[in-house]
């Protein structure tokens, strides 16, 4: 994990103030639309650190984000847990142990195999709560109240307030940046960097490579779950699509675009997916066309996402990638751009 | 369960574990091959259920429907390649997971522009709509029957092409070594090409095959990917043999399922290949990866 450079971390800070004064002035839609943003960021940063900086690929990553939502609204309808002190950790608490669990079934795999089996693990689940009454079937459950914060019967703050709830969203997604950035940043995180780059030589150090890329796992894991849960709680309902793999892909997308291996890359391009969903969705009935066109234009002439464009090229090193195969031309040419 | 109902969900079983076949073995060809992971395939198999339908309705024979579409998903496959997954070669798979992911998207909305979203039906061709009495109150329809030779011949057809002609032989090297065969002189990108769009007709026929069966429905590219992912976990990423081997497992496993566990229906398959993932990550019949 190298340091922020100035410019960029000027630009982070420049954006955050930009974030805290922008329910301030625009109209309650959008308000609701940049909460919806962060939900995104924060899922799509969670699965950064399994693509960009584990280099596992996982395409079930919408199982932890669905995963919390239900687990969210069965604490409130059936254990009667109303308020966020006790909801949020369990919930998030839950989602990184059954990460930790699927985690150890998948991980056993590696490459293409773990591409195909997080898919299948998440479309497991999707089936499970789509057939299963308890959980409202298709339908889904309704979240009947949001989560409640209070302190000794005091009142901190009303999650109800659409803009209260849009600071929330962004506590969360500022949290979810900074602890990332601090995992990375640890002993473990460089552990995390060494398997990325060559893992038989991490092993022949005496590091116990599985144990390292499934905590890693647990953690993307919990954080989707913390996205999951600020998601369900917005929109006052979790159904099957939160656990499809519509779910899973979009976040794949979103990191490529914004620019996997970087934690803030996905947060940019959870911002700009949704943007222009919203603007496509706008303009024509038909508008996933024109995302699907977009997605494999992206693949094509974007492969290292909007971080490499030049205003942030500076920053946006590439992440080599494992399994020793040659680097891409494009790849050598940016890495000799930026030294 | 009595004899003749268990004799009905195992001929049940090995028909879907037919089609799967098709749908997997074409998946499994194209990594193997191309070494692709191409999450478009079953929009393959949805393509081939609405052709099936729409020329269906339009000529009045399923037959002739079948002759019509396996051409034009054939050439679909082709414009597919070479617009789109040949530039996937050089690429890490998240690259191929992605762009294949886009296709997707354009696919299902192109199902939506020129067919809708209903769900239809194909009728059973006059010829085989009859059943087989199997006792007194049940029989099996001649139809699934002919899925199952179907599926049997065209892999006979595909085993003939692969270890007997020249063609299959290039095939074969080319998947061992890319570089070698085209120092040889052999046009390897062709010959890719190629490769891809039969697998793409080989999933399309799969659909046409099921569409009566069935009915045609949107978003049915997805579930049917999504089975065949797990066929070819469980077989082995590349191998034939393998997706064959895993497309009967699954064939048994979910139809046996649905009789047996109806309240966990959806999940047996999946708990099936959890099993054999934790008995060898490399499938049955895949290499134990490096």
């Amino acid at each position: 994990m190298r340091p922020l450079s100035r410019p960029l971390l000027v630009a982070l800070i420049a954006a955050l103030a930009l974030l805290a004064v922008f329910p301030q002035f625009v109209e309650r839609y959008y308000v609701q639309l940049a909460t919806k943003m962060m939900v995104m960021a924060i899922f799509a940063l969670s699965l950064d650190l399994l693509v960009g900086y584990t280099r596992l690929v996982s395409l079930g990553h919408a199982a932890f984000f669905g995963l919390a939502g239900y687990a969210l609204a069965i604490l409130q309808r059936d254990l009667g847990f109303v308020s966020l002190w006790t909801t949020l950790p369990l919930t998030v608490g839950f989602t990184a142990l059954v990460a930790l669990l699927l985690g150890a079934l998948a991980i056993r795999t590696s490459g293409i195999y773990f591409i195909m089996v997080t898919l299948a693990i998440a479309q497991m689940l999707y089936y499970f709560a789509n057939d299963t009454k308890w959980l409202g079937g298709s339908d889904g459950m309704f979240l009947d109240a949001k989560p409640t914060a209070e302190i000794f019967g005091l009142q901190l703050f009303d999650l109800k307030n659409r803009v209260t709830f849009y600071y929330f969203a962004l506590g969360a997604l500022v949290t979810s940046f900074l602890l990332g950035r601090m995992v990375l940043a640890s002993l473990f995180g460089r552990v995390i960097d060494a398997i990325r780059c060559n893992e038989p030589r991490t092993r022949a150090l005496g590091f116990t490579t599985w144990r390292y890329k499934l905590a890693m796992f647990a953690i993307a894991g919990a954080l989707a779950g913390l996205a999951g849960y600020v998601g369900a709680a917005q929109d006052g309902i979790v159904n099957p699509a939160f656990l499809s793999w519509h779910q899973s892909g979009q976040a794949l997308v979103i990191v490529i675009l914004g620019g996997m291996g970087t934690l803030y890359g996905p947060v940019v391009g959870a911002f700009a997916l949704i943007v222009l969903e919203d603007v496509a969705a706008g303009l024509t009935e038909h508008w996933l066309l024109f995302i699907g066109l977009f997605v494999i234009a992206v693949v094509l002439f974007l492969p290292r996402g909007i971080a490499s464009l030049p205003l942030a090229g500076c920053v946006g090193r590439l992440r080599k990638r494992g399994g020793g195969a040659a680097p891409l031309p494009e790849r050598r040419a940016a890495e000799a751009g930026d030294d | 369960m009595d004899v003749s109902s268990f004799l009905v969900q195992s001929l049940n079983s090995v028909q879907y574990g037919f089609l799967l076949f098709l749908v997997a073995s074409g998946l499994t060809l194209i990594f193997g091959i191309l070494g692709v992971i191409n999450l478009a395939h079953g929009s393959f198999f949805m393509i081939g259920a609405y052709l099936a339908h729409w020329l269906q309705l339009k000529t009045g024979n399923l037959f002739v429907a079948i002759a019509l579409g396996l051409p034009l998903s054939f050439l679909l496959g082709l414009a597919v390649e070479r617009l789109a997954i040949r530039f996937l070669y050089a690429r890490d798979h998240l690259y191929q997971v992605l762009l294949t992911y886009g296709l997707i998207l354009i696919f299902n909305e192109l199902q939506r522009i020129l067919w809708g979203n209903d769900v239809h039906g194909v009728p059973i061709p006059a010829v085989l709509d009859a059943s087989v009495p199997l006792n007194e109150t049940q029989s099996y329809p001649v139809y699934r029957f002919f899925i199952s030779l179907a599926c049997i011949g065209v892999a006979a057809a595909m085993y003939f092409v692969i270890h007997r002609t020249k063609l299959g032989m290039l095939i074969r090297a080319g998947a061992a070594n890319r570089e070698m065969v085209e120092l040889l002189g052999f046009r390897v990108n062709r010959l890719y090409a190629l490769v891809f769009a039969l697998g793409a007709a080989l999933t399309a026929f799969a659909g046409m095959l099921s569409a009566p069966v069935n009915s045609v429905y949107p978003g049915m590219g997805e579930h049917i990917l999504i089975i065949s992912f797990v066929v070819v976990v469980i077989g082995g990423l590349g191998s034939i043999q393998g997706a064959f081997v895993g497309a009967m497992l699954i064939g048994f496993v979910d139809t046996f399922g649905k009789v047996f566990v109806p309240e966990a229906a959806s999940l047996s398959v999946y708990a099936f290949m959890a099993a054999v993932l934790l008995w060898r990550p490399q499938g049955l019949f895949g290499a134990r990866p490096a």
